[in-house]
């Protein structure tokens, strides 16, 4: 199986062994081509976002307005922060010259002369190592004003790197643009969205990483033929990355569909021990988890996780073996999904803490029956309800994990239902009863 | 406590300042240039970043508290980070950050007395593949056992 972004190449970081394997000849070729061209390509290969949403990247770039005197811009999102998700640092290590190459390519199909790539702070390595990439690209005249003479065109575009500082939301694209122009992270409202009013109120386009790494290729070989890579709804391959109870951990390069038990134990080496899968999460933390005996033939692509209830996500995939405490894990989740609410929503704001409280009550034998519903309940009034998925990212796990792990769940609360005083109050002040009887 | 940017750092904001269609943008890069030459972002710091990029040091100050990377204290010399997320909890994170929370004496965003080492229990630093991880300023440690945290943690001591 041939692989697009993270080929078996030794040394492809470096840019003279990039030129030799026909390194930015698919520029070339784009270039030589008008950028609807470029878009209709694009849009006929079927390529989805890699970052989660999994949505069509042609038809996100013929969103960009064609007549407009505004400066364009295009976002890379490199801030890959969800949690089982490590596939862009791979990129930004091993091949980061075909990710300039799709960024020059979409700049030109959607008209911006500036992308900016946004890279979360803890990379710091990876910051290095991609900024020396650019460094050489400019030098060789592959970025920058340079590209005129290399390329032979009147097109140019300049590349540079912004470090965001350890926030988590800022891989949201709204919050992202707002962290790019100094503010702090918070998502916006949508509508309107990026192609009309994004950068300082400019049309934008923001991109994974993946997704832009997978255009040089497909401006090389045709739309055609990466139309016929994988599931046709969702074609490609799609780096996966697999972590927790696996032999071997990593990211796998597949095509999209590959069954997900095949990647656990054909390519990750199964579960240490040989043990049992009690839960696999198959898209990063916020996805909805799916219980060890539903793994069976199901595809790793967009459509065909919608039909098992959960999502592809960023492609992290966390195996869970027999013996893991799902309380621990998910109380842990929903900690980090309170800790990383930007406060804006009130339903975020608040419903994370609570859904990270009553996680931590069971998880110290103290929390009831009527706690699981409070948590379907809590996860339910945060979901559709806030500016930004970040809801849905903390609302999805708990009520999934508790749904489909119910037994598992009832088993540790008790059957009788213990409200604290503070709710007692709270539920007598409702009915007629006198404050002073409340008191006594 | 008086703080000015260095003449060379000074350079280096205004490089950082090209990048964008104004200066506020580069507020976050400034920032981590101050950190860096005075320790922590102090209230001097925010000032003068402000007074660079010709923004409110509110504004400034908005950005300080929002990321977890800029730190209004000083950190020790070695700022040891430990991620317990998911991923890195089904491999052990959560055994290391009590064995480190041991050693060193200390608790999340604690500094031991000596300024030279600093906790803090971080989210998910994208090292899933190769957990459980610390991160020792900008470094990265990965496929961690205790006795490999151990030798690191020794290793630190001794090169004070």
């Amino acid at each position: 199986m041939e692989k697009i972004v993270l080929p078996d190449i030794e040394n492809l970081h470096l840019i003279d062994v990039y030129e030799k394997h026909s390194g930015f000849a698919a520029a070339k070729k784009a270039f030589s081509q008008s950028p609807d061209d470029i878009i209709d390509q694009v849009k006929k290969s079927g390529l989805r976002g890699r970052g989660g949403a999994a949505f069509s990247a042609g038809l996100k770039w013929s969103f960009m307005p064609k007549t407009t005197d505004k400066p364009k811009y295009l976002c890379v999102n490199g801030d890959e922060s969800e949690p089982g998700s490590f596939k862009d640092r791979q990129i930004f290590e091993s091949n980061p010259h075909q990710l300039i190459e799709g960024i020059l390519i979409c700049c030109y199909a959607i008209g911006a002369k500036t992308a900016y790539l946004y890279m979360r702070g803890e990379y710091h390595k990876w910051i290095k190592l991609m900024q020396k990439a650019l460094d050489d690209a400019y030098a060789k005249g592959y970025i920058g004003e340079k590209m005129k003479e290399t390329f032979g065109t009147d097109f140019y575009c300049d590349i540079y790197i912004h470090k965001g500082a350890g926030a988590y939301i800022c891989g949201e694209e709204s919050a992202l643009m707002n962290s790019l122009e100094g503010k702090r992270g918070y998502p916006r409202v949508k509508p309107p969205f990026p192609a009309q009013n994004g950068l300082w109120g400019n049309p934008t386009t923001i991109n994974n990483v993946e997704t832009l790494a997978n255009v040089p290729k497909i401006i090389e070989k045709g739309w055609e033929w990466f139309a016929a890579i994988g599931e046709p709804k969702h074609p490609g391959t799609i780096l996966f990355g697999v972590s927790g109870h696996v032999n071997e951990p990593g990211i796998y390069e597949l095509p999209s569909g590959t069954l997900l038990t095949d990647i656990i134990y054909n390519y990750a080496g199964g579960v240490p021990g040989n043990k049992n899968i009690l839960c696999v999460i198959p898209g990063g933390s916020s996805m909805p988890p799916l219980r060890g005996d539903q793994l069976e033939g199901v595809k790793m692509d967009a459509e065909s996780l919608k039909t098992v209830g959960s999502a592809i996500g960023t492609g992290g995939i966390i195996v869970m073996d027999e013996n893991t405490d799902l309380v621990k894990v998910l109380a842990r989740i929903a900690h980090f999904y309170h800790h990383e609410s930007c406060g804006q929503c009130t339903p975020c704001r608040e419903g994370t803490g609570w859904m990270e409280k009553v996680l931590q009550r069971i998880l110290r034998g103290e929390g009831s029956i009527s706690d699981i519903d409070l948590l379907i309940s809590i996860a339910n009034n945060i979901e559709g309800n806030t500016i930004c998925a970040l809801g849905e990212a903390a609302a999805w796990p708990v009520r999934y994990m508790v749904t489909r792990f119910r037994d598992y769940f009832e088993a540790r609360v008790s059957k009788e239902i213990n409200l604290p005083i503070a709710n007692k109050v709270h539920s007598m002040r409702n009915t007629a009863v006198p404050l002073a009887d409340i008191t006594k | 406590m008086n703080f000015t940017f260095t003449e060379e750092n000074i350079k280096r904001i205004e490089q950082e300042i090209k990048k964008y269609p104004e200066k506020k943008p580069a507020v976050m890069a400034t920032l981590y240039i101050g950190q860096e030459q005075n320790g922590f972002i102090s209230n001097e710091v925010i000032t003068e970043t402000a007074k660079i990029l010709e923004i409110t040091p509110e504004e400034v100050l908005g950005v300080v508290t929002f990321y977890t990377m800029f730190y209004q204290k000083q950190m020790g010399k070695y700022h040891i980070q430990v991620c317990t997320n998911v991923s890195c909890m089904l491999r052990g994170g959560y055994e290391i950050w009590d064995q480190v929370k041991d050693k060193l004496g200390i608790d999340h965003l604690g500094i031991t007395e000596d300024h030279q080492f600093s906790l803090e229990e971080v989210e998910c630093m994208g090292s899933c593949g190769t957990a459980p991880m610390i991160a020792v300023n900008e470094d990265y440690y990965e496929n961690l056992n205790k006795e490999k945290v151990e030798e690191i943690l020794t290793s630190l001591r001794n090169a004070k």
